[in-house]
């Protein structure tokens, strides 16, 4: 740390925006405020793929699969797109992987941040409205092929629910219900929740239907990737009770992957919805 | 165009410490003692919202007492310092030797420096480790000197009492439980009498690497207070303390020196460290009775960087 005295932009009361007072006091560490020269940038870097969140009735999961892409090479297979952002609240992101990465730590630094300055944690939607400004200052990246786009989750103490957030690049921000998915295999994902997900599902139910439905995305979209069976990688899967969040150890994960899979086996469409 | 006095660089910083010195001596006292587990900090604070002891960092606590406005301006420093440099490098990277030199350093300036009135204030910064040998406590005083402590130490008001109690009482290595009982008997007591805090009027919070979180830094509630400390006989509350959160204790207005009151106009054998309606630097205070004007007077020394002042106003009380 520096050895002179405290700067006196660090003594003066304000803002409680870890984000703002980064923009202020050392705008080069904020992601967004990289200097890209014109063109499409997009190639350059891995792309993160499929997330999926769905609430149930005592809290809220998010799973995301293990893929990053390059174009058609498979740049990681075991990557990390869901993050605490809190101990309430999940956040998994899709697009440009270390654009992505680097603005969850500044979302959850944000958060922590907001909760010492001020002793006390942000609502649900306080939350949610500040990763839409963080969304938002990204645009001009984003124009540049480093989109970034995430899923946000979480249990709202005060609503007593589960609670969904997506983002569009602009910033925009729309609360889901029961269920929603980003990323290149969203539609498949989406379309494979719409038959599976059940508003009685407990939490166990609810991890079965987003790691189904990214096995759906995986089956049908080439930068997702699905269970690995020989390297034993499975989803990482998040699961947030008023008692806070957790990460599911990988054994509960590849259970109830070894599961589904065994099903496949004999059907490898997945469950059969009724008719009617 | 008037002379300024001479004042002696000792006078000058001994009357800068004074006047911290009493500031800091209004408020109660804040202890912070090493247990088993962690760092463990007890002061009596009835106020519920304005906090002496704070989260930095995930093994870095804060505690501190004084000028409320002054340690929170120190605190929310402190916590951008640490979100920073963890945000820039790593969150291993925010050490509480790094945190406790930035305030030393701002707290020194600020001391030595004409232009600003001293802090009063006095801070605490404790970090844990990974076992009870690594764990370490800093404290920090308003003119920017570090001290590295072991097992227990007390800032506030009385200090020197609280202490001598926990000299007594302490035992290193001790539970959460035994510790917070002992430290709560220390803040009770007096030269006159053992009193009973209520637990609502506690503030505890602790650092506790038993914690799974990565953030160890823990409240505890008055609920859990009053399961640990049990039935300690007929709880009493102190008497409304002179402390900067109470509206309407303000300077007053007396011809007599008040020790409780750094903003009083007349000082006894302290004279003021400056005009509190000016605010002019300290440039003449009658260090001597004026009984006889002094024989050799001190050359008008040239002082560039102290323009000529006019002299302060007569104060009310002297002669």
């Amino acid at each position: 740390m520096s050895d002179s005295r405290l700067p006196a932009s660090f003594m003066a009361p304000g803002t409680s925006s870890f984000a703002d007072f980064l923009g202020a006091e050392a705008p080069d560490l904020l992601p967004s405020r990289r200097a890209v020269p014109t063109g499409d940038a997009g190639q350059l870097a891995p792309h993160g793929t499929t997330i999926v969140a769905a609430t149930f009735a005592g809290g809220v999961v998010m799973a995301g699969d293990r893929r990053a892409t390059m174009g058609n090479i498979i740049a990681q297979r075991d990557i990390e797109k869901v993050f605490p952002a809190d101990e309430f609240s999940v956040v998994g992101i899709a697009g440009t992987a270390g654009l992505a990465v680097e603005m969850v730590r500044l979302f959850q630094t944000e958060l922590e941040h907001y909760e010492k300055i001020e002793g006390t944690t942000l609502s649900m939607d306080g939350k949610s409205n500040r990763l839409a400004a963080l969304i938002r200052s990204n645009l001009g990246l984003a124009m540049q092929g480093l989109a970034v786009v995430p899923l946000f989750a979480g249990y709202d103490l005060t609503a007593d629910q589960g609670r969904i957030f997506s983002y569009d690049v602009t910033g925009g921000r729309y609360e889901e219900t029961a269920f929603h998915s980003v990323g290149s295999g969203s539609l498949f994902a989406r379309g494979s929740l719409k038959k599976l997900y059940r508003e009685d599902l407990d939490a166990e139910g609810a991890v079965t239907a987003v790691v189904q439905a990214l096995y759906d995305a995986a089956d049908d979209d080439s930068a997702t990737g699905g269970p690995d069976l020989t390297r034993r990688i499975f989803p990482v899967v998040h699961v947030i009770t008023p008692d806070g969040g957790r990460r599911l150890p990988d054994d509960e994960v590849a259970t109830i992957a070894d599961r589904m899979i065994a099903a496949r086996m004999q059907r490898p469409d997945g469950p059969a919805a009724a008719l009617t | 165009m008037s002379m300024p006095f001479y004042v002696s660089p000792e006078q000058l910083m001994k009357d800068r410490a004074d006047f911290a010195r009493k500031g800091i001596a209004r408020g109660r006292s804040v202890i912070a003692v090493q247990y088993a587990d962690g760092v463990l900090f007890v002061s009596e604070n009835p106020s519920q919202a304005l906090h002496k002891v704070s989260e930095i960092y995930d093994r870095i606590a804060f505690a501190a007492v004084g000028r409320y406005n002054e340690f929170e301006n120190l605190r929310i420093a402190g916590v951008r310092l640490a979100d920073m440099r963890g945000y820039a490098y790593d969150r291993r990277d925010v050490t509480g030797r790094g945190l406790a030199n930035a305030y030393a350093q701002t707290l020194g300036t600020i001391f030595s420096s004409g232009g600003e009135k001293p802090y009063e204030v006095e801070i605490f910064v404790a970090e844990i480790g990974d076992a009870a040998e690594d764990d370490q406590l800093y404290r920090l005083t308003y003119d920017g000197q570090v001290a590295d402590e072991h097992g227990y130490a007390v800032m506030g008001g009385a200090a020197d009492v609280v202490a001598g109690h926990l000299a007594q009482h302490y035992v290193a290595g001790a539970s959460l439980e035994d510790t917070l009982r002992v430290a709560v008997a220390a803040l009770g007591h007096s030269e006159s009498e053992d009193r009973v805090i209520p637990a609502g009027d506690l503030e505890v919070a602790a650092l506790d690497r038993t914690r799974t979180q990565p953030r160890k830094f823990l409240r505890l509630r008055a609920a859990r207070l009053a399961e640990i400390l049990g039935g300690r006989g007929a709880e009493e509350a102190d008497e409304t303390a002179p402390e900067d959160a109470v509206a309407g204790s303000g300077p007053r207005q007396s011809g007599q020196d008040d020790p409780a009151d750094p903003t009083d106009q007349v000082s006894g054998a302290t004279p003021p460290l400056e005009d509190p309606v000016t605010g002019e630097p300290p440039v003449a205070p009658p260090v001597a009775p004026p009984v006889a004007p002094p024989v050799a007077p001190p050359p008008p020394a040239p002082e560039p960087d102290q323009p000529g002042t006019p002299p302060p106003p007569t104060e009310p009380g002297q002669v």
